[in-house]
C-alpha cells in the first residue's frame, strides 16, 4: 500500500462543501420534465404577489409623504417595524432550520468523518441554513424596499446598500439560531429538541400573531387617538428598538433615503455580524462534536398510548382495513409535536379571525347595516374558505405523499387505492368541519345576519369544506413529494401553488354562483318584498353551486387515485 | 438442509386448520408469465418466466442492478409489469389484486415504517389491512414478538427501535395475516446471528407446513443451504434456474459450491482483472 497519505494541507474549500447541495438542486430542476411550465407559473404568481406587495407599499409611502412634518417618520417607522417583524420570523426559522442543517441531515456522517477544518464546515452550514430559512424574507424585502426607493427616487447606490444591508441582517439571525440549537443539542436528544422547538416556534408565532392583532395596531397610526400631536410625534421618534439589527438596518436605509447617510448604524450591522460569525465559528468547535454525538443517539424509548376504546367504538361498524387506516392516520397525527402543535397557531388564527369580523365597522345606519351586514356575511364565505384552503393546504395536501415510504405496504396489501383515499379522505373532512363551520356560524350571528343567509352559508360550507378535502387530496396526490422527511415543506411545492389556485378558483366560482340568489333576496327585503326560494336565480345559482362542488370534489379524487394506482414506488 | 434445534418449538406454529394448503392446489403459488418492466427506456427486467411451486423455498439470485428487486417487487404486487402476468395462486395480480395479495406476505429490503406507532400496532395495522382482527391477532402479535424477543419492547414507538428491531417487525407483519407465500428482499440484512438463524428455521418450517418463499438474497450460503430451487438473474433475464445439482451441471461445475457457479454464469472469470485493479487503486 502506497503511504503517501495527503499532509494536513489538503482541506477542502467552503465552495467544494456546497457544491454537492447546489449540484442536487441544479439537477432536480434540469431532470423536471415540466420545468419551464413551473418556472412560467411560479414566475407568473411571484410577480403578481411583488406587484401586489410594491403597490400596497407605495400607496402607502405616498400618503405618508404627504403627511407635512411627520411623513418621514411614518415611513421609518414602518421599515423599522417591517424589519422587526422580518428579524422575529428569521430567529425561529434559524432556529428550525439549524437543527436539521447542523444535526439531522443525512450527509452529515460523510462530512464530520471527512478531514474538513470545523470552521469550513460550520461556514458551509450556516451558509446552507441562510439559504433555507430566509428566501421568504428575502423575497418579501424586494418589493417592500424597492418601493422605498421608488417613492424616496433613490439611485442605484441605495439598491447596493439596500443589499448591503440585507446580508448582515440575515447573518445576525442564522448565527444566533445555529447557536440556540448548539445550546439546546448539547443539553437534549436531538429529537427531543426538534419537538421542545417545534412547540417554543409555534407558541411564539401564535402568541405574536394574537398580541399583534389584539392591541389593534391600525390605532396608532390614527393621531387623534392621542391626546396631542407632540405625544404622537414622541412615540413615532423614538426607536422600536436601539438593540435590535432591524432598528440599524432601518436606520442605514432611512438616513440614505433622507439624503444624510448615517455611516454608524451600516457598520454596526456589519461589525456585529462579523463579530457573531467569529463567536459562533468557536462555539462550533468547542461544542459541535459533543452535540453531534448528542443527536445521534435517537434510542429514546417512549410509549405508545394504549389502545383508544373510544376511537375503536366510534369506528366499530367499519371495514378492519378503513378502521386501521383511520385508527393510524389520527395516531400518527396526535404522536408527532410537528403536526399537532401547528393546532395550537390554528386555534389563534381562527380566535383572530373571529375577532376581525366583530371589530368591522359596520353599524352607520339600520338599512345599509342590514345590507351591509348580509353583504359580509355572504363574502365571509370566502374568506373562511380560503383559510379552511389553506388548513387544508397543511394537513390534507400532504396526505398522500407521507405515505411514499410506506407504499410498499399499502401496494402489497389486499386493500385498494381507493380505500387508502377515503380513509384520508374523511380523516381530513371532518377536522375541517370543525374549523370551518365556527368560523361561519359564529361570525353569521356575531353579526346578526338573517335566517336565509345563515342557512344558506353554513350548508354552503358543508360543501365548500367536501370539495377542498377533495381537491387538497387530489392534488397533493397529482403532485406528490414521497421523498421529503418534512412534512411542512410539501405544501410550499409547485403542487401545493397549484392546489392553492384551484382552491381560490373554486371559491370564487361558488361566490359568483351564489351570489345571484343572495342579490335576489336582498333586492326582494330592499323593495320590501318576501324573497322565495322558488325563484329561478335562486334554484339556478344553488344547484351550480352545487353541481361545481360535486365536481371539484370527485375529479381531483379521480385523478389523484388514478395518478396513485399508475406510479411505481 | 438446516437443522432445526430448539428454535423449532417456538415457532408460531399454525393450528391444522389454519395450516396454509392453498386456495387451488392446481396452481403453482407464484408464476412469472413474460414479465418485462421498462423505466423509461431502461429495460430493467426483459421477459422473466419461472415458476414456484407450493412448499417450495425458491431463491431468486443476481449481482447488483440485475433486476432481482424489480422482479421481487412485482411478484409481491408493489410494482406492476409493463408487460406480462404475475400471478399469485392462480390468481392474476392485475386483474384480481385483492384475492391474490391476501395470500402475500411481503419483505421488503428497507425497513420503512411507521416512526409513529408501537411495534404491536403496527403489527395489528397491517393484520387489519389483511382484515384480520380479533383475539387470534392479539394472540399472533405476542407469539411473533416473543419469537423475535421484542416483547418488552411491544408498546414502544418504532422511532427508537434500532435497524435490527425494525428488520424483526417487518417480518412479524409479514407473517401476521398467515399468507401462503413470503415474498422476501434480502431477509438477512441487520440481523444479529441469533435472529438470523431463527429466520431461516422459520422459513424452512412454513414450506414444511405448505408454505412457499420466494426470496432474493446476497448470502450465497443462506441460498445453497435454506432454497430447494434457485434462479439467477442478470441484466433482467433468467440465465440459470434449477436445483443446486441442476445448476452445477448447467454450469459445468462439478461439485463447486454455489458462489463458483454464480460467479461463473454472471462472468465472475472477470473477477481476476478486478483483483488486480483493486490492489493498484488500494
Amino acid at each position: 500500500m502506497d503511504a503517501a497519505v495527503p499532509p494536513v494541507a489538503h482541506r477542502a474549500g467552503l465552495l467544494r462543501l456546497l457544491r454537492p447541495k447546489l449540484r442536487t438542486k441544479l439537477n432536480r430542476a434540469r431532470s423536471d420534465e415540466g420545468r419551464v411550465f413551473k418556472a412560467a407559473l411560479l414566475g407568473f404568481v411571484g410577480l403578481f404577489f411583488w406587484t401586489l406587495i410594491f403597490a400596497v407599499i407605495f400607496r402607502m409611502l405616498l400618503y405618508f409623504r404627504g403627511t407635512q412634518g411627520i411623513g418621514d417618520l411614518l415611513s421609518a417607522k414602518l421599515l423599522g417595524l417591517a424589519f422587526l417583524t422580518f428579524l422575529m420570523i428569521l430567529v425561529l426559522s434559524n432556529v428550525i432550520t439549524a437543527l436539521s442543517t447542523f444535526f439531522l441531515s443525512e450527509d452529515l456522517e460523510l462530512v464530520v468523518a471527512a478531514p474538513v477544518e470545523p470552521e469550513t464546515v460550520y461556514a458551509a452550514r450556516l451558509v446552507e441554513t441562510i439559504v433555507d430559512s430566509s428566501w421568504m424574507v428575502t423575497l418579501l424585502a424586494v418589493p417592500l424596499l424597492a418601493a422605498y426607493g421608488a417613492v424616496y427616487a433613490a439611485g442605484p447606490l441605495y439598491y447596493l446598500l439596500a443589499l448591503g444591508t440585507l446580508i448582515p441582517f440575515l447573518v445576525i439571525p442564522a448565527v444566533l439560531g445555529a447557536g440556540l440549537t448548539l445550546l439546546l443539542v448539547n443539553v437534549f436528544p436531538a429529537r427531543r429538541t426538534r419537538d421542545l422547538l417545534a412547540l417554543v416556534g409555534l407558541f411564539t408565532a401564535a402568541g405574536v400573531v394574537a398580541l399583534f392583532r389584539f392591541v389593534r395596531p391600525e390605532r396608532l397610526m390614527s393621531p387623534e387617538e392621542f391626546s396631542s400631536l407632540v405625544d404622537f410625534v414622541a412615540v413615532l421618534r423614538a426607536p422600536t428598538s436601539t438593540w435590535l439589527p432591524s432598528e440599524w438596518a432601518s436606520e442605514a436605509l432611512m438616513s440614505f433615503l433622507r439624503g444624510s447617510f448615517d455611516w454608524f448604524p451600516f457598520a454596526f450591522l456589519w461589525c456585529t455580524a462579523a463579530m457573531f460569525g467569529v463567536v459562533g465559528a468557536w462555539l462550533h468547535r468547542g461544542y459541535f462534536d459533543a452535540g453531534f454525538t448528542r443527536a445521534q443517539e435517537g434510542a429514546e424509548r417512549k410509549e405508545g398510548r394504549r389502545r383508544s376504546l373510544i376511537l375503536d367504538r366510534l369506528l366499530r361498524r367499519a371495514l378492519p382495513s378503513t378502521r386501521v387506516m383511520v385508527s393510524k392516520e389520527i395516531r400518527v397525527f396526535f404522536r408527532d409535536t410537528t403536526q399537532w402543535s401547528q393546532l395550537i397557531l390554528l386555534g389563534v388564527l381562527v380566535a383572530v379571525y373571529v375577532y376581525n369580523i366583530t371589530v368591522l365597522p359596520l353599524y352607520t345606519g339600520e338599512q345599509v347595516s342590514f345590507l351591509l351586514i348580509n353583504v359580509v356575511s355572504f363574502l365571509n364565505l370566502g374568506l373562511a374558505g380560503f383559510v379552511v384552503a389553506a388548513i387544508a393546504a397543511r394537513f390534507v395536501f400532504p396526505a398522500m405523499s407521507i405515505e411514499g415510504r410506506m407504499m410498499w405496504l399499502m401496494r402489497s396489501s389486499p386493500i385498494d387505492v381507493r380505500t387508502i383515499f377515503w380513509s384520508k379522505y374523511w380523516v381530513g373532512t371532518l377536522p375541517l368541519l370543525l374549523v370551518a363551520m365556527p368560523l361561519i356560524v359564529g361570525t353569521n350571528i356575531v353579526l346578526d345576519a338573517s335566517l336565509f343567509i345563515l342557512v344558506l352559508t353554513s350548508l354552503t360550507m358543508v360543501g365548500i369544506t367536501f370539495a377542498l378535502t377533495g381537491l387538497a387530496l387530489g392534488f397533493g396526490a397529482l403532485y406528490p413529494n414521497y421523498d421529503t422527511e418534512n412534512v411542512a415543506e410539501i405544501p410550499t411545492s409547485f403542487g401545493g401553488l397549484l392546489y392553492m389556485m384551484a382552491a381560490v378558483s373554486y371559491l370564487a366560482g361558488i361566490v359568483i354562483l351564489e351570489g345571484w340568489p343572495v342579490y335576489a333576496f336582498l333586492s326582494a327585503r330592499f323593495e320590501g318584498v318576501e324573497a322565495t326560494a322558488g325563484t329561478t336565480p335562486m334554484l339556478a345559482g344553488i344547484a351550480g353551486a352545487a353541481l361545481l362542488t360535486v365536481l371539484a370534489t370527485w375529479l381531483p379524487l379521480r385523478a389523484g387515485i388514478r395518478k396513485v394506482q399508475s406510479v411505481d414506488f | 438442509m438446516i437443522e432445526s434445534q430448539s428454535t423449532e418449538s417456538s415457532f408460531p406454529t399454525l393450528p391444522e386448520s389454519e395450516k396454509v394448503s392453498g386456495a387451488d392446489g392446481a396452481h403453482d403459488m407464484l408464476e412469472l408469465r413474460a414479465v418485462r418492466k421498462l423505466y423509461g427506456s431502461f429495460a430493467a427486467v426483459k421477459g422473466v418466466d419461472l415458476a414456484v411451486h407450493r412448499g417450495e423455498i425458491f431463491g431468486f439470485l443476481g449481482p447488483n442492478g440485475a433486476g432481482k428487486t424489480t422482479t421481487i417487487r412485482m411478484a409481491a404486487g408493489v410494482l406492476r409489469p409493463t408487460s406480462g402476468q404475475v400471478l399469485v395462486g392462480g390468481d392474476d395480480v392485475a386483474r384480481a389484486p385483492e384475492r391474490a395479495k391476501s395470500r402475500v406476505g411481503y419483505i421488503p429490503d428497507r425497513p420503512f415504517l411507521y416512526e409513529k406507532l408501537s411495534g404491536a400496532e403496527f403489527l395489528r395495522f397491517v393484520a387489519g389491512l389483511w382484515g384480520r382482527e380479533g383475539e387470534g391477532v392479539e394472540g399472533r402479535i405476542d407469539r411473533l414478538l416473543d419469537l423475535f424477543q421484542l416483547a418488552e419492547w411491544k408498546d414502544e414507538l418504532i422511532e427508537s427501535y434500532s435497524h435490527g428491531m425494525r428488520q424483526k417487525i417487518l417480518i412479524s407483519s409479514a407473517l401476521i395475516h398467515q399468507p401462503e407465500l413470503i415474498v422476501v428482499d434480502e431477509p438477512m440484512v441487520g440481523l444479529d446471528p441469533r435472529s438470523a438463524r431463527l429466520l431461516k428455521d422459520l422459513f424452512r418450517t412454513f414450506a414444511d407446513q405448505g408454505g412457499t418463499v420466494f426470496l432474493s438474497t446476497h448470502t450465497l450460503e443462506v441460498a445453497e443451504a435454506l432454497c430447494d430451487r434457485i434462479a439467477i438473474i442478470n441484466e433482467g433475464e433468467i440465465i440459470a434456474l434449477g436445483s443446486m445439482d441442476e445448476l452445477r451441471s448447467q454450469a459445468h461445475a462439478g461439485s463447486a459450491h454455489l458462489e463458483e457457479i454464480f460467479l461463473k454464469v454472471t462472468g465472475g472469470e472477470a473477477m481476476s482483472d478486478v483483483i488486480a485493479g483493486l490492489r493498484e487503486a488500494i
